[in-house]
């Protein structure tokens, strides 16, 4: 298909990358069984294609060790399985989900047993953010997307760099990421992405109506979403990760040059090699002894 | 002791050089009346001590008469000279002995209490009817202001504005004057050929402001020379006179009767002052006063009053009037406005007198005035600073603004105690989780999906709680007080709360604005607020001990910046003691 440079702009069409999370280690101790959750989310996935005929559905599988693509609507052969109780779509998109889920199981290392890892986020943003690039790049149509992140498993502080990495660029390619988190606590990776980029960040309270909040929150394009009401959050951690810990940190240190997030006194700058002078800790001590000494 | 009253004969005079009248002078501890011998002296003198601010005397020796001089808080001098220095020793000693009997008892006070004036009886009233109208303020005043921890001055000095803004709000609109000429309102019966001015205070203080010549005979007049009654008669005799506009009988009248002629001339005072007017107009340009303002010197400048000119000889020529005159001075005066209030509108004197004052802290202003008149011509008023510059007062938030504040930010914090930090236990091997996240896949693919995915009533709750939220966290956030967590507490604790924390605030602004430590006074105050504080800090713990778990993290977030807060004082305050301590150590050893 021939590129064409001037894009046609249409106001209530939507492409909407999902991410779902399939972190296998979550939905064993999740309250909402994944099978639930699934009917709840390809149900939404149907509805958004009902809205309009030009809208397009892309599904990542954010696993715990790779992430990739399961379902795209525009590719979509439609020849899967058409049995009774389920839509070719949906086949199709379970099909390439359990052989996703089998290759995740594969590249999985041995861990310690009891802990559960977060799921590859970073991975599956970075993929979402691609394929919308593609489409900028191609085809007669603007897809005004917008990414929806179904996470449930709590933060990777160690993909901080990575996740804040791609809420940037989606930000400077305005696509907003919408999240719905059903995991016990809130996420401040996507409070940070929603908020970063625009998009609108859910907790549901009642898990067994999700599809209810995922309709009334995320179905619409953008064009109306300028003219909604939707959820705001009370507020945002915007808690960092120091890079040298990947811990969550509620103090620490800055450094001057790279602006990169330490937990502790460094020498030197891991990231950026800027060398730091004296400690600050030993001046205010030499000068507290100092204004110190006449008092006593 | 002497005994209550001196009575000495004396030479009562305005200035030094004045040869004096002679009298008697009689002082009690609480007035000085000076009686002239001559009976028909008007110098006369009646007066208080407590009006007196000071007192000088010639030395003995000295080549001067023995004399006197007290001086009165307005600046006014009084001399007497006794004819002996016997005399005036006694009546020095006793002048003394007045003076600082009622001004001992504030002085030593002074020095204990705070450095503050007597308030006024005004202002006491107004402070008991906004304690009477503000039950939050009352309680703070019973709780600090009766237990000792802060004085009643102390109390209200911070609340300046207060008191500002109430009286502000009561002072009242000042109301002009009416524009009706006063010819205009005597009413004239024809049959009996009567005309009847009706003179209420309005109309006195009307002419008395149009007429400053008329105002000034009064003064000067009245209580000595004619009385109140003779006087108004002959002015409405002149203004009669003036209405008939027959010239030649004005003049006549005029020259047989002196006060008579002094209504009947024109106003000499205006004439003065028309022409300093003319004098400071700028040369440049002004718009408000030109030449034609000086319409005195004019003799045929515009229409003799009531039409009709008349040649007239000279001599009567004084006595003539035009309306424009009489418009342009009543117009002049309406515009001015009022300066007497309405309460000094009770009878003729009491007009004459208070005008006679607001004339004079006018004179003064245009005195000040003057000075600086030159420059400010050449100024341009949107290249000055900003004349006033008003005290911005300490704005301490209501606590109730600020606990909203911190409802979603405790909110959050209950909520994520625990965010992503703590691994989830997961007693699932790898392949166990993986095989029943297949399995729920699976089972979808048998069973398809949920039929119906959403039960109604779910639905409507999830709705529900959405919109609930949407609007909530858009229009009410922090507004509704039964979203806040204050409110959620049971209301005896939120009361408590609140009036901790109002009191806090009170404390801590009294503390922090008496820092640095000058006076002793400043130190006790200080100390008083520590201990006033301390027993707050002990409460608040008491109150969240006695509180159960389930609240107590709650309240426990509420109180902790007032903790914080009162501890940022404490420890303030043992700095700077033990800074003292040190200090007051070393100067022993140093330099006094």
């Amino acid at each position: 298909m021939a590129s064409v440079p001037s894009k046609l702009y249409s106001d209530d069409v939507s492409l909407v990358v999902v991410l779902v999370d399939t972190n296998p280690f979550f939905w064993a101790t999740s309250s909402l069984s994944f099978s639930q959750f699934l009917s709840h989310v390809l149900a939404f996935l149907n509805s958004i294609l009902l809205l309009n005929q030009l809208n397009q559905v892309v599904v990542i599988a954010t696993g715990h060790n790779s992430c990739d693509y399961v379902y795209d609507s525009s590719s979509a052969s439609h020849h899967g399985v058409e049995n009774r109780t389920i839509p070719a779509l949906y086949s199709v998109l379970l099909q390439k989900m359990e052989e996703f889920l089998i290759k995740d199981e594969k590249l999985g290392k041995q861990e310690s047993p009891g802990m559960i890892a977060s799921s590859l986020l970073s991975g599956s943003l970075s993929l979402a953010l691609c394929y919308i690039q593609r489409l900028f790049r191609t085809g007669p149509l603007h897809p005004q997307p917008r990414i929806l992140c179904l996470q449930g498993s709590s933060d990777g502080p160690e993909q901080y760099v990575a996740i804040m990495n791609s809420i940037f660029s989606a930000q400077r390619s305005m696509v907003p990421i919408d999240s719905c988190y059903v995991g016990a606590h809130n996420s401040a990776f996507l409070q940070q992405a929603s908020y970063i980029t625009g998009g609108v960040y859910v907790k549901p309270q009642h898990l067994d109506g999700l599809f209810q909040y995922l309709v009334t929150v995320f179905a619409t394009d953008l064009h109306c979403r300028s003219s909604l009401q939707l959820p705001r959050p009370a507020g945002v951690d915007f808690r960092a990760s120091c890079f040298c810990h990947k811990t969550t940190i509620d103090m620490g240190y800055v450094c001057s040059v790279c602006l990169s997030i330490f937990c502790k006194h460094h020498k030197k700058c891991s990231t950026c090699g800027s060398v730091f002078g004296q400690a600050q800790a030993d001046n205010s001590a030499v000068s507290d002894r100092k204004r110190k000494a006449p008092e006593t | 002791m002497a005994s209550e009253k001196v009575t000495r004969r004396v030479k009562y005079k305005t200035s030094v050089k004045d040869p004096g009248t002679p009298g008697r002078l009689l002082l009690s501890m609480e007035k000085l009346i000076f009686r002239s011998n001559s009976q028909n002296s008007a110098s006369k003198l009646d007066m208080e001590f407590r009006f007196i601010k000071n007192h000088k005397y010639t030395k003995e020796g000295s080549n001067k008469a023995p004399m006197l001089n007290l001086t009165s808080s307005q600046g006014v001098s009084y001399i007497f000279e006794f004819e002996s220095y016997g005399d005036l020793q006694v009546c020095k000693e006793f002048v003394g002995k007045a003076l600082s009997k009622p001004g001992d008892t504030p002085k030593l006070k002074d020095t204990l209490e705070a450095p503050s004036e007597q308030p006024s009886t005004q202002d006491l009233l107004l402070r008991m009817t906004l304690l009477q109208e503000n039950s939050e303020l009352q309680k703070l005043h019973k709780e600090f202001v009766s237990n000792g921890v802060l004085t009643e001055d102390e109390f209200w000095a911070s609340r300046k504005k207060l008191l500002d803004g109430v009286s502000s709000r009561k002072s009242k609109q000042r109301v002009g004057l009416k524009s009706v000429m006063l010819s205009e309102q005597a009413t004239f019966d024809s049959r009996t050929k009567r005309v009847t001015y009706s003179l209420t205070p309005e109309v006195v203080r009307e002419i008395f402001a149009e007429k400053p010549a008329i105002h000034r005979a009064y003064l000067k007049l009245v209580p000595n020379k004619m009385a109140d009654k003779d006087f108004w008669t002959k002015l409405c005799r002149a203004l009669y006179l003036q209405r008939e506009k027959n010239i030649n009988v004005l003049a006549a009248e005029a020259a047989e009767d002196e006060e008579l002629a002094l209504f009947l001339k024109p106003d000499e005072i205006l004439a003065c002052e028309t022409r300093h007017k003319i004098r400071c107009v700028d040369p440049t340009l002004n718009m408000e006063a030109d030449q034609g303002d000086d319409y005195t010197h004019l003799p045929d400048h515009g229409i003799v009053r009531d039409g009709g000119k008349e040649v007239s000889e000279s001599q009567s020529e004084p006595y003539r009037r035009t309306l424009f005159q009489d418009l342009n001075r009543h117009s002049a005066v309406v515009l001015e406005g009022t300066t007497v209030d309405e309460e000094h509108l009770k009878d003729t004197h009491s007009v004459a007198e208070a005008l006679a004052r607001s004339r004079q802290a006018d004179k003064e202003a245009d005195a000040n005035k003057e000075r600086f008149n030159r420059p400010q011509l050449m100024e341009l008023e949107d290249l000055q600073p900003p004349k006033d510059h008003p005290l911005a007062a300490l704005c301490i938030k209501d606590p109730r603004d600020y606990f909203d504040s911190q409802q979603s930010s405790a909110y959050k914090t209950s909520r994520d105690a625990s965010i992503g930090m703590e691994p989830m236990k997961c007693n699932l091997s790898t392949q166990e989780a993986y095989g029943s996240l297949r399995d729920s896949i699976a089972e979808i693919k048998a069973s398809g999906l949920m039929d119906p995915i959403v039960a109604p009533e779910v639905a409507v709750k999830v709705f529900s709680v959405l919109t609930h939220n949407i609007s909530s966290s858009r229009y009410h956030l922090g507004k509704n007080p039964r979203e806040s967590i204050l409110d959620r507490l049971p209301a005896s604790i939120k009361e408590e709360l609140l009036h901790h924390w109002v009191s806090i605030q009170e404390l801590l602004r009294h503390y922090w604005s008496s820092y640095p430590i000058t006076t002793s006074y400043l130190y006790s105050k200080v100390t008083r607020l520590k201990d006033a504080m301390s027993k707050i800090d002990a409460q608040l713990q008491e109150l969240k001990e006695s509180l159960q778990s389930d609240l107590r993290h709650q309240v426990t977030l509420l109180i902790r910046p007032m903790q914080q807060a009162l501890e940022a004082a404490m420890q303030h305050y043992d700095a700077d003691l033990q800074k003292r301590s040190a200090k007051s150590g070393e100067r022993p050893n140093g330099y006094v």
